[in-house]
């Protein structure tokens, strides 16, 4: 049974994305590339539960493949 | 260069051997006297088993090499009775700081746990180490026969024995041994010989070991730099050992030159730009190595038992190469003194695998966690590991995941097939698998260790605090339990009833201050089975004679199914 939280779970979607996106403005690719690494740090320790943690890095690492996998994936998902 | 330490020379002596037509057979050989053949050696002579320990030199381990030795291997020692002088000549330390490029990120205090016997480590260079396990052999020499500048040249393993053949100054000799055991080292020329492998991953890095002895006091600390200034993208480690000399450990780098880098003139510049420039040191030894991470896919070949490097290797960070090793050895020695006694199935060794392949597949897991934080391997995972030494700084959550090699613990065989019923409700640290855990206790009007009571032979710990109705009861079953299993001796923890103690083979002890009954969770009449390497073999709220017999024949594999032998076929 998935622990990770995949329906909405956010108090303001759009002020999220607003500031997820104002926080790369104007940064260097390298700048980014910190700023996302501190993220997921921070993140992950809020979340702190390793099966929850898997989940997520499951998903995420599935995104990275080629397109026809991913759709496929991603319909598994759905399940 | 100083020097603290004289190699000492052991004597070679000519083997009878030579003098002989016939070819001697012996229970056991031993191909090594390092850290591994050495302990195998004591704890079988401890157990009453006779063995020829075979090594292709004449002295102890040439410089410093592996110097920290956890408190589990302190304790293994100390059954072995060698510990005394290791705590007495070793260091140890509580603080420690990292660095992150230019700046101390964070420092921490380790604060063991009071009430144990043993130290949560000691810092010792291997000869000292090694020095002392020779020691102790020599006062075993009824039992030990050690044989220095004797090699292994030719071995022959068959299901049933194997035969090898020694070449000393003097001439070749052949030996026949039921069991062969193996611990020649991380480049183990019997493996070899047997055509056989240890897989796994090799680190394309270079190491640089400086030992130096400094002038002037110095803090007794442990200091970890990622990419410093003095030694700009690598890692550094500083840390103390006996007679005021320093271990300092530089990452070099694949690229690296391992004989430019071993030269004085450049080793010199580097560690005074570390130490700082007042600090006045001496260089003693120096030392380029690399490493691997790898084992075998089975410790045992027919009759022939790897151990120690020669079986599982791990990289140095987290200290798991040397009290890795002491872990198996303690795991073979008791079932191998059992089954040579006829007191065991041999089907019992098999279990010295499965166990040991847990242990070394979790001591290779965590070495190369750390090696992967210490030295990322790609440009992505450099920059999680810098982003978490800079959050570090401010964060304590980042230092959770700051990784230059994590304090070795002991092994729990949670899985084993030895293991007997656990007991509901008592804490999860000794359940069955787990090494015993350590506590002050009396002895009469002495102060004493409970480990010390537990180890060579099955110690059933009972809580003696019932009543008299019930230690009458109690002390009929365990007069009988006792006379049916000669390999089991009483720990009484009391007051107890005199009933109780007037049995044979047991001791009262008293909880001196209240950590026996806390740590194992006791209760009148809750008893632990303990098996001879200290590890919990069962445990229960209450006594049963019953229980303990089957548990105690579980233990020593009579309830294991009995396989086609799998090493009669090559």
């Amino acid at each position: 049974m998935p622990r990770l939280e995949l329906n909405p779970n956010f108090t303001d979607p759009d002020a999220f994305y607003a500031a997820l996106t104002e926080v790369h403005r104007e940064r260097s690719e390298e700048s980014s590339e910190r700023i996302n690494a501190r993220l997921i740090l921070l993140l992950a320790n809020h979340v702190g539960d390793q099966q929850v943690l898997e989940e997520a890095l499951a998903i995420a690492g599935q995104a990275a493949k080629p397109a026809p996998a991913r759709s496929q994936s991603a319909q598994q998902e759905q399940h | 260069m100083p020097t603290t330490y004289n190699n000492p020379v052991y004597p070679y002596r000519r083997p009878p051997e030579l003098d002989s037509q016939d070819v001697r057979h012996c229970p056991v050989v031993i191909v090594g006297a390092g850290p591994s053949g050495l302990a195998a050696a004591i704890d079988l002579a401890q157990q009453g088993i006779d063995s020829v320990v075979l090594d292709d030199n004449n002295t102890v381990s040439v410089g410093s090499r592996a110097i920290c030795f956890a408190k589990r291997t302190l304790e293994i020692l100390d059954r072995l009775g060698c510990a005394q002088p290791m705590l007495d000549k070793g260091v140890t330390w509580q603080h420690g700081r990292v660095f992150f490029q230019d700046r101390e990120v964070y420092d921490f205090n380790l604060l063991p746990e009071e009430g144990h016997r043993a130290p949560a480590f000691i810092n010792l260079q291997q000869y000292y180490f090694e020095e002392y396990l020779v020691d102790r052999a020599d006062a075993l020499n009824e039992h030990i026969d050690l044989r220095w500048l004797h090699r292994v040249i030719d071995v022959d393993a068959q299901p049933g024995q194997s035969t090898i053949t020694v070449s000393t100054q003097d001439g070749d000799y052949r030996l026949t041994c039921d069991y062969l055991l193996v611990a020649d080292g991380a480049n183990s020329n019997i493996r070899d010989m047997l055509g056989l492998e240890s897989k796994g991953q090799v680190f394309q890095d270079h190491f640089l070991i400086a030992d130096v002895i400094m002038k002037a006091d110095f803090p007794t600390e442990r200091w970890f730099w990622f990419d410093p200034p003095f030694h700009p993208g690598q890692s550094v480690l500083l840390h103390k050992q006996p007679d005021n000399v320093w271990r300092i450990d530089f990452q070099l780098g694949w690229d690296a030159d391992p004989e430019e880098e071993k030269k004085e003139e450049n080793i010199r510049p580097r560690v005074q730009a570390m130490l700082g420039e007042d600090v006045e040191f001496e260089l003693e030894w120096a030392s380029v190595y690399t490493f691997r991470c790898r084992m075998m896919d089975d410790f045992i070949y027919r009759r022939v038992m790897f151990m120690g490097d020669a079986a599982h290797q791990v990289s140095p960070f987290g200290a798991r190469g040397a009290n890795g090793a002491l872990q198996s050895t303690e795991n073979l020695a008791w079932k191998l003194a059992r089954v040579l006694r006829g007191e065991a199935p041999q089907t019992l060794l098999e279990t010295y695998n499965t166990e040991r392949q847990h242990g070394a597949a979790e001591n290779l897991l965590n070495s190369t966690r750390a090696t992967d934080f210490i030295t990322p391997k790609s440009r992505i995972s450099r920059l999680f590991r810098d982003t978490t030494l800079e959050l570090a700084e401010k964060y304590p959550f980042a230092r959770s995941l700051v990784n230059s090699g994590r304090l070795s613990m002991p092994c729990r065989y949670h899985d084993s097939p030895l293991n007997g019923p656990d007991a509901v409700g008592s804490p999860e640290e000794l359940r069955p698998g787990s090494p015993a855990k350590d506590a002050p206790i009396r002895l009469g009007s002495e102060n004493a260790w409970l480990l010390n009571q537990f180890g060579n032979r099955f110690v059933l710990l009972l809580d003696g605090r019932v009543t008299t109705g019930q230690a009458e009861s109690l002390t009929s079953e365990l007069e009988a339990l006792l006379e049916e299993k000669l390999d089991l001796d009483l720990l009484v923890l009391g007051p107890a009833s005199q009933a109780l103690t007037r049995l044979p083979r047991t001791t009262l002890i008293e909880d001196a201050e209240g950590l026996v009954v806390e740590r194992y969770g006791l209760a009148p009449a809750a008893a632990y089975l303990v098996r001879p390497d200290q590890h919990v073999a069962a445990r229960w709220t209450e006594f049963s004679r019953e229980a303990v017999n089957l548990a105690l024949d579980r233990a020593l594999g009579k309830q294991l199914f009995t396989k086609e032998s799998r090493h009669a076929t090559a």
